[in-house]
């Protein structure tokens, strides 16, 4: 019976003992719509640094944060039990968890564990009539939005994308209950031969400003011209979905729902039409200047300053005048 | 709905399972206004690029091993053509999941169909599939498959390497880590679509492809045949409404050409960041 299920669960995804920005996202929205439907809000967490993140979550207002200490490589089926015997012990109606990488591999898990649903991906949450939660994302390439309900099954499971939602501001005296467990490892698991660190240059999250383009780049070289252009700025080079599928850009330098969420100070986009797959990415930066061929480009629709004009004629001209 | 293990141990040739989809070549809003759900007739299709480099993963396998790469797809009867295409690319069989039972699907019941048509032909080694799709795009049916039967799964490899037909090793990237794992068999797996771009199929394989059968999976050929577990029936989430999205107050597009547009975007670039270096 759905009745049973009550409350609202996060998954506190950590490196190292800190919460990733995007779970403090995900704390915030929680508290919104706990605030809704008057239910509390509980968290996990799976880390090899009880002690730091145990530290990190003192002032939020939770009602019990389980703790798991697992210091092995993330696998899915280690980390889904840890989760499930939380489902099984809080019987939260709704689950929420980052689309991160990790995320996006431990919510199917925790969706068939339960025959539940899972809307990946959501850029809106809000409660219904009926304490249900409307999941809402673009659909189907992303010029409508769908509300996708779980009626049903629960919890209701969903996961946000980083950089989606308004974070939780930390300064309440209510302390959680912490609950520490061991993680044990169980069954099978991957054998890991070779662990390194990235290297990772400036995210394109990270920049306060943004070079975008997208399929109005003719040729691969003409890439040159706008990475320049983007150095001589100050800022980085980054791409809609388009080029990443030709193979010109890198994933990790795609703005998007699929790729990464962005909100610099100045983006400047550059032949890129602007699905809402791309804008829901990059529609809080501060700035938004737009350069695109077609007068009807559905970027203009939320471009601060749209300019109807052929990057070709333009960029050319830009770079003489960055360059004197 | 069920699940459960369902491999056995001990295999000489490497049975791989490939999943595939058709999408819309275009990604316009084609969606039933009134049920939320999918148009499918009508307009182009192509096959997921995605998918085409987990088929590319298992044909690079190939060169190495001996394997067998069986590929599913669950669609209309056009998706046909993914198979086809597969074919032609060098997989050896085909298995179109297709019936009225199984529209209307969410990812847990694609996962759940995809499933039972694996497991209707037997055993399988490893499992690939693509990242995401170009149109439902939530990357997630994969990790579920996983889940019904349930065996490992790893998201985003490259470099996958089979290892004396017991396992494969790949490298994954999570967070700010890479790493390089072995897991033994079964197991499934979605590939890095940048680390595979799908081959050209040959014309000799192309030719072949024509002759080729595809076989048709249908609700009675499933272990599971209770209808009510596929398509929108064994679906747990509905589509309430589906709308276009909310637009901001819409700015009025200047035209400039080359020397002015240029000028206008530097005094406007540098403008920006006076003030954002000002408002803290």
């Amino acid at each position: 019976m759905k009745e049973d299920w009550n409350g609202i669960l996060v998954y506190l995804e950590q490196e190292e003992g800190r919460l990733l920005p995007v779970s403090r996202e995900l704390l915030g929205e929680a508290f919104r719509l706990a605030e809704k439907k008057n239910v509390p809000v509980f968290g996990v967490g799976i880390t090899n640094q009880i002690a730091r993140l145990k530290k990190t979550l003192e002032g939020y207002p939770l009602k019990r944060v389980y703790l798991y200490e697992y210091d092995l490589v993330f696998q899915v089926n280690q980390y889904e039990r840890a989760l499930r015997q939380c489902v099984d012990e809080i019987r939260p109606e709704i689950f929420l968890i980052g689309g991160t990488a990790m995320g996006r591999a431990l919510a199917p898990a925790i969706a068939v564990a339960y025959r539940t649903g899972l809307t990946a991906d959501c850029t809106e949450l809000d409660i219904d009539d009926y304490g249900n939660l409307i999941q809402t994302r673009p659909a189907f390439g992303g010029n409508v939005m769908a509300s996708i309900l779980t009626e049903k099954a629960r919890p209701q499971l969903a996961t946000v994308r980083p950089g989606i939602l308004i974070p939780l501001k930390e300064g309440d005296c209510r302390k959680p209950t912490f609950i520490r467990r061991k993680l044990e490892e169980q069954g099978r698991r991957a054998k890991i031969l070779d662990i390194r660190k990235i290297q990772i240059e400036a995210s394109i999250a990270e920049q306060s400003l943004l070079v975008a383009v997208g399929r109005g780049i003719k040729r691969k070289e003409d890439l040159t011209m706008m990475r320049r252009l983007a150095r001589l700025l100050g800022g980085g080079l980054a791409s809609s979905r388009a080029l990443v599928e030709k193979g010109w850009m890198k994933s990790e330098e795609q703005i998007g729902l699929s790729g990464t969420a962005v909100k610099p100070d100045c983006i400047l986009t550059f032949g890129i039409s602007g699905s809402v797959q791309f804008q829901a990415g990059m529609k809080h930066a501060s700035n938004i200047i737009s350069i695109n061929t077609d007068p009807n480009a559905g970027i203009f629709e939320i471009a601060h300053y749209p300019i109807c004009g052929d990057l070709y004629e333009i960029v050319p001209e830009w770079l003489k005048i960055l360059e004197q | 709905m069920e699940s459960g293990k369902y491999f056995s141990e001990g295999v000489r040739m490497i049975k791989i399972a490939v999943c595939m989809k058709q999408v819309p070549a275009y990604s316009d809003g084609m969606m039933d206004e009134k049920t939320g759900r999918l148009i499918r007739s009508g307009g182009k299709n192509r096959v997921n690029p995605g998918d085409l480099s987990a088929l590319e993963a298992a044909l690079t396998i190939g060169e190495l091993e001996e394997v067998q790469i069986s590929v599913f797809s669950m669609g209309p009867d056009s998706a046909r053509q993914v198979l086809k295409e597969a074919f032609a690319m060098g997989a050896q069989k085909g298995y179109l999941l297709s019936g009225r039972e199984f529209g209307g699907a969410d990812v847990l019941s694609t996962s759940y169909t995809l499933y039972n048509g694996i497991r209707s032909q037997g055993d399988f080694d490893l499992i690939l599939c693509g990242r995401q799709t170009l149109d439902g795009d939530t990357g997630q049916v994969g990790g579920e498959l996983a889940s019904w039967f349930p065996i490992p799964y790893f998201a985003g490899v490259s470099q996958i390497q089979p290892v004396s037909q017991k396992g494969v090793q790949f490298k994954q990237k999570m967070g700010k880590h890479t790493w390089e794992a072995w897991m033994d068999f079964p197991c499934l797996l979605s590939v890095d679509e940048q680390d595979y771009p799908p081959r050209m199929p040959s014309l000799k394989l192309r030719m072949a492809a024509g002759k080729k059968e595809v076989e048709l999976l249908e609700l009675k050929d499933l272990p599971d045949a209770r209808e009510e577990h596929y398509g929108t029936k064994g679906s747990a989430t509905r589509v309430r409404k589906i709308f276009p999205p909310l637009k901001t107050k819409k700015q009025p597009a200047l035209t400039m050409k080359g020397k002015e547009g240029a000028d206008y975007l530097n005094e406007l670039v540098r403008k920006i960041a006076k003030i954002e270096e000002e408002t803290p």
